[in-house]
């Protein structure tokens, strides 16, 4: 009886939640073809039709190198710290050696220290270095791996089997050549998985950005959008349409990405939560 | 005949370990080389960084002259300075709102899409999405959509004749806004609470089911105790994150167009912490500032993990 009632009862829930969650994308997406002076009248479907918010802002702004620049940096940030990341994680997971519980304790513990400790003494090492006001600091620090992403990769080389190691080293396979041809291509869900967390987390990064570039030019599309919302949103010129149409650009390639990787993504978040 | 048998079996006990220990170490040496891009990074991003920010934090640093030690000067400055209480109390206050919401709303979508049968999938995937979107649009969302003439928001609460406020003007509304954009996130939280979960064997239903327990009951006597481990975990990291609330508020109401909103509501900790370090220069300040943060979240943490000991059920607990 609760079960007949029950079940349709939980449908309709879900469904509100979903028009709750999908709705602004929609309402986003929509205001993006309104004319300025109806981006506030809250209709589903516009009742003017415009591409020309989207041939502003592409007048407007530098968008085009605002999205290579982004594309750059996460490109770079993504691989650069998948590859590190799979190295260390499987320096911690294959050999053996006195203090490796300890030092992987110290990989752990570097997650649970705030960004804001080491900020401004990390902007100073790219200050000296010359690179503030570079798209540099926006990813290099990626080369050094990652602690979060050490042990994801890390626990899933665990889970392979040993012995296929073993056999590899005894046919005479030097320690690079084992990692190289074997364990990478087999912990290839837990690389893509990291790919993948990465490109979001440097995509839509805006405080690094507005740390590290002041120019125009060198822009992410996070930081142009702040940066539009400034200028056309406050700023007394009240374009609102404007910023509308670059949240959706900016948004966009995060959706294709979702979908691009649906399992990967939903699999890994399961399994962070188990791992806590 | 015997000497030269017995040859051997004497070095038998020596040869091995010598050669194991040679083994040891060239496992040692191959094992550094495939840290060390973590062990350059840790010495270089993180160790120095640590040590540096704690002494700049005793000092008087703007970047340009050389930084001036004056001792414990700037956490007495904290002490008295009332913009840090004000963003203390913001970000304390937006904790406390977001995180409760947010860990008993996404278990409320977590038991729906338990039960959803085989639509789940397709409903999951709609929770999850704005995940996706970067943190600055939903910044932006929070302008649009809680305008207070005619954002959405409003205008759902018109339609039920409720008339909603000024959310991004009125400093009394500005947090709950923030607080209920922030809900649009909890896509994440929802499938690490789901997969939790789907873990409870069905036994446990079954035998509350017999014992005559309805869905609430079965609810928290069953449930909620089940996968207490991972709602705690997921307490833990919310509340890690709503404590360095950033770029949402920053972008809605900070930044240099934004001069005409009163926007004291939305002075978090970390937005001060910038505006200090990298807007006003003040980089011994800042430096303190992080310092009084990480004191906090952890103590937080230790607090949380000290409750969890006495309601957290993991599975093999004598309890």
């Amino acid at each position: 009886m609760t079960r007949r009632v029950g079940r349709p009862l939980i449908l309709a829930a879900l469904v509100a939640a979903t028009v709750v969650f999908v709705y602004p994308f929609v309402w986003l997406v929509s205001a993006s073809f309104k004319p300025r002076g109806e981006v506030f009248d809250n209709r589903l479907v516009p009742e003017t039709f415009t591409l020309d918010n989207y041939v502003q802002v592409w007048r407007e702004v530098p968008m085009a190198q605002w999205l290579g620049n982004t594309t750059l940096v996460t490109v770079l940030a993504g691989i650069t710290v998948t590859l590190s990341s799979a190295a260390v994680a499987w320096g911690f997971a294959y050999f053996r050696f006195r203090g490796r519980g300890l030092l992987f304790g110290l990989v752990l513990a570097t997650m649970m220290l705030p960004g804001a400790v080491t900020l401004i003494p990390t902007y100073l090492i790219w200050k000296e270095l010359g690179f503030v006001g570079t798209l540099t600091p926006l990813w290099a620090g990626n080369l050094f791996g990652s602690a979060f992403y050490i042990f994801l990769i890390r626990q899933f080389f665990l889970g392979l089997p040993r012995e296929l190691f073993e056999a590899a080293q005894l046919d005479g396979a030097g320690n690079w050549t084992i990692f190289r041809a074997i364990a990478l291509p087999l912990a290839r869900p837990a690389l893509v998985l990291t790919l993948l967390f990465e490109t979001q987390a440097a995509w839509t990064d805006l405080m690094r950005p507005l740390i590290y570039v002041q120019d125009t030019d060198k822009f992410t599309v996070p930081r142009g959008l702040k940066a539009l919302l400034d200028q056309y949103g406050f700023g007394g010129e009240w374009h609102w349409e404007i910023v509308v149409t670059a949240s959706v650009i900016a948004t966009l390639p995060m959706i294709l990405l979702f979908f691009a990787g649906q399992r990967h993504f939903v699999q890994g978040i399961a399994t962070t939560g188990s791992k806590g | 005949m015997t000497t030269t048998t017995a040859a051997p079996v004497a070095a038998g006990p020596v040869a091995p370990t010598a050669a194991a220990r040679s083994r040891s170490r060239r496992n040692l040496r191959s094992a550094l080389l495939f840290l060390s891009p973590w062990i350059l990074g840790f010495l270089i991003f993180t160790l120095w960084p640590v040590l540096y920010s704690a002494y700049l934090s005793l000092t008087d640093y703007d970047v340009i002259n050389d930084p001036q030690f004056i001792g414990l000067e700037n956490y007495r400055a904290m002490a008295t300075d009332p913009k840090i209480a004000l963003a203390l109390t913001n970000t304390v206050v937006y904790t406390v709102l977001a995180v409760p919401l947010h860990v008993a709303g996404a278990l409320g979508l977590a038991l729906l899409l338990e039960r959803a049968g085989r639509s789940s999938g397709f409903f999951r995937t709609a929770f999850f999405l704005p995940k996706m979107t970067p943190p600055v649009a939903v910044g932006v969302l929070v302008l649009l959509l809680f305008n207070g003439q005619n954002g959405l928001v409003n205008e759902a609460l018109g339609a039920v004749g409720i008339q909603g406020p000024y959310w991004t003007t009125d400093q009394t509304w500005i947090k709950p806004a923030l607080v209920l954009m922030s809900m649009w996130t909890i896509g994440s939280t929802v499938i690490i609470l789901l997969a939790a979960l789907r873990q409870v064997p069905s036994e446990l239903y079954d035998a509350a089911r017999v014992d005559g327990a309805g869905f609430w009951r079965r609810t928290f006597a069953v449930t909620v105790p089940m996968i207490s481990g991972t709602i705690f975990f997921v307490v833990v990291v919310n509340t890690i994150a709503a404590f360095q609330m950033f770029t949402e508020a920053y972008t809605a109401f900070f930044g240099s167009g934004n001069t005409t909103y009163a926007n004291e509501a939305a002075l978090f900790y970390v937005i001060y912490l910038f505006q200090q370090g990298f807007e006003n220069l003040n980089m011994g300040y800042a430096s303190a500032m992080a310092w009084l943060l990480f004191v906090i979240i952890l103590a937080v943490t230790l607090v949380q993990l000290a409750v969890s000991k006495r309601v957290v059920y993991y599975e093999g607990d004598q309890k």
